[in-house]
């Protein structure tokens, strides 16, 4: 085997060729003249082994790219062009309501409802994963059933089924089961506003589908590193919150920023129950002023600002979680734009220079 | 055991008619097997034999269906009261673990954490028997000395993928450190590295064998198998076919099995 080897390395003294086995075993004579020699200098190198260095390189040409661009670059323009000049739009409307009292009031509200609704979600979430990869048939069936229930029932109905919980109990009261023994009773209608029937409609729903998505995150972390942290004797709730949780927000969060920037646009649902929230307020206004499509203009820019706030945080969140999954964490948007900013001007002092 | 004994000893470990199945099918088949304190074991024979189960039986990562194991006198997973044992309590179990570090062939080094942090997370959050935990401060200063023993204090900083297969064992080996272990588990800790890599490894593991630290090594390198060991077992099957010290298993095996696989696995590592 080495002597083949060897032979090979001494008919064709290429420097790459020469094995990694044949050079302990060979003396290093001529495997390494050619990587010294560089350009023609190996006494009896055949052929020419030019220095490419002083070569120019040509970027290779992509014409159906540009075309492919200028076709997509006019469709672009010509729908920018539409919207600027085309008055049924209405954008002095748009603008004089954007940031108007009663619309920023109902923005507040959807983002009160967002925020949680999407806590307590996530949270109770977390808790019917655990609960569902537990050992416990018991803990793992209502989880299961939970979860069943809620997704395989329309949110609208939800919500209007809690807001209407005074009808199917009139009070709801804490006591001692099977006797008269009350510790604590109120009117349902007294407990459940619109906002509290808002929250528990859309956390409940929320919590049903990150069950889902945390329990698929921590599925994806390997089962080596659970045996490696009990090995270690780091204790159970430790190695859920230091060593499973944390790897398991990589497959979690892409999932978890759809379903939150879903729930953005999901509290719009809660215009049923008469609460006023960025939807609601704009229907009322709209319903009043006649200027429906303007308006509805105004709640999706709305949707869209929060849309795009939440994907820069998502980004950034991600590239946090990273650490350690990929070698080196790859530049910000930030990180580039200074890059290129600091190529580009020491490019110009160069050719200054020159 | 007596107390007296038990004071002295450290790392015995006794393995007793264990049993294992996995469904149908029968792993361990009643294998007894004593490591003195301070000795180096290493379980040699093909695979499916059983050995890693075996290794797993002793920090409780698997637990026994039938006989039993204990670490200096103490039963694995069990506490006695009367003539009666009682399964260990989770934290009771952890404490048990902390006494026994194990190297995984996969490394299972912690991906998001660092190298230090891997080697200084255990140490302070896990209960250990006797001894109180360290400050985070303590951890990593206790950290950055086995990173140095290993050759690896200046890639502290890095995190796993950023390390070859043998550093990132290193570490591995580091971390099992971090907790003072009387007993040292290595699961097949070459296998899953380039040839080249396997000696930073196993030069680690030649110096703990110095040490008053009782290794059980799993391995199918035998030329590291008949330099280190104390004790080589060969196992088939589900059960010890043979032990002894190197120089007799390896040189005058008794058994006809033992003969036939050392005949296939040593021949090209002799020839060196």
């Amino acid at each position: 085997m080495s002597s083949t080897a060897t032979t090979v390395a001494q008919s064709a003294p290429e420097p790459v060729s020469a094995g990694a086995g044949t050079s302990t075993t060979e003396a290093p004579g001529p495997v390494s003249a050619p990587e010294n020699g560089g350009a023609g200098s190996a006494p009896g190198t055949p052929g020419p082994a030019t220095d490419y260095a002083d070569y120019r390189v040509v970027p290779a040409r992509h014409p159906w790219r540009w075309v492919g661009t200028a076709v997509v670059g006019l469709g672009v323009l010509g729908i920018a062009w539409s919207l600027a000049t085309n008055p049924r739009w209405e954008w002095g409307v748009v603008a004089q309501w954007f940031t108007a009292k009663s619309i920023v009031d109902g923005l507040l509200e959807t983002l009160k409802l967002t925020a949680i609704s999407g806590a307590l979600g996530f949270v109770l979430g977390f808790v019917l994963a655990l609960m569902r990869l537990s050992a416990s048939p018991l803990l793992l069936s209502v989880s299961w059933t939970f979860s069943w229930i809620f997704r395989s029932t329309p949110l609208l109905v939800q919500m209007l089924l809690w807001y209407n919980l005074g009808y199917l109990y009139e009070k709801i009261s804490l006591g001692l089961p099977f006797t008269d023994v009350r510790f604590f009773e109120v009117q349902t209608t007294t407990l459940i506003s619109q906002f509290a029937a808002a929250v528990l409609g859309l956390t409940l729903n929320q919590a049903a589908y990150s069950a889902e998505i945390i329990r698929g995150g921590i599925l994806s972390v390997d089962q080596g590193q659970l045996e490696a942290a009990a090995a270690l004797g780091i204790p159970a709730w430790r190695r859920s919150t230091r060593i499973v949780l944390p790897q398991a927000m990589r497959a979690i969060l892409p999932t978890a920023f759809n379903e939150i920037i879903g729930l953005v646009k999901g509290t719009s649902i809660v215009y049923v129950l008469a609460y006023s929230e960025l939807f609601y307020t704009v229907q009322v206004i709209y319903n009043r002023t006649q200027q429906v499509l303007p308006l509805l203009l105004v709640a999706t820019l709305w949707y869209v600002v929060i849309t795009s706030v939440l994907s820069v945080f998502q980004y950034y969140i991600e590239r946090h979680y990273s650490r350690g999954a990929v070698r080196s964490l790859p530049l910000t948007p930030l990180q580039k734009a200074r890059k290129f900013l600091s190529t580009h001007a020491t490019d110009t002092r160069a050719k200054g220079l020159r | 055991m007596s107390t007296a004994t038990q004071e002295t000893t450290r790392g015995l470990v006794e393995i007793t008619k264990v049993r294992k199945s996995f469904g149908a099918v029968e792993v361990l088949k009643g294998v007894s097997l004593t490591v003195e304190p301070g000795g180096v074991a290493v379980i040699v024979g093909p695979s499916g034999s059983g050995k890693s189960t075996l290794l797993r039986t002793i920090n409780h990562l698997e637990k026994v269906d039938g006989g039993f194991i204990a670490i200096d006198g103490a039963l694995v997973g069990y506490g006695i009261r009367g003539r009666r044992l009682h399964e260990l309590r989770e934290k009771e179990i952890l404490k048990q673990r902390t006494e026994i570090g194990m190297v995984f062939q996969n490394f299972n080094l912690f991906p998001h954490l660092t190298a230090l942090e891997n080697v200084a997370e255990a140490p302070v959050v896990a209960p250990r028997a006797g001894k109180p935990r360290l400050s985070k401060a303590a951890a990593r200063e206790r950290g950055l000395e086995l990173l140095d023993r290993v050759g690896l204090k200046d890639r502290a900083g890095a995190y796993p993928r950023q390390l070859s297969g043998g550093q990132q064992q290193r570490v591995a080996i580091a971390r099992a450190l971090a907790l003072d272990p009387k007993i040292l588990l290595f699961d097949e800790p070459t296998s899953a590295l380039d040839p080249e890599l396997v000696n930073e490894v196993l030069d680690v593991i030649r110096e703990l064998a110095k040490s008053s630290t009782t290794l059980v090594i799993v391995t199918h390198e035998m030329g590291f198998a008949r330099d280190v060991a104390d004790t080589v077992v060969f196992m088939d099957q589900g059960r010890i076919v043979e032990q002894g010290t190197p120089q007799a298993i390896f040189t005058n095996p008794q058994e006809e099995r033992t003969r036939s696989f050392f005949s296939k696995v040593i021949e090209p590592a002799f020839n060196i």
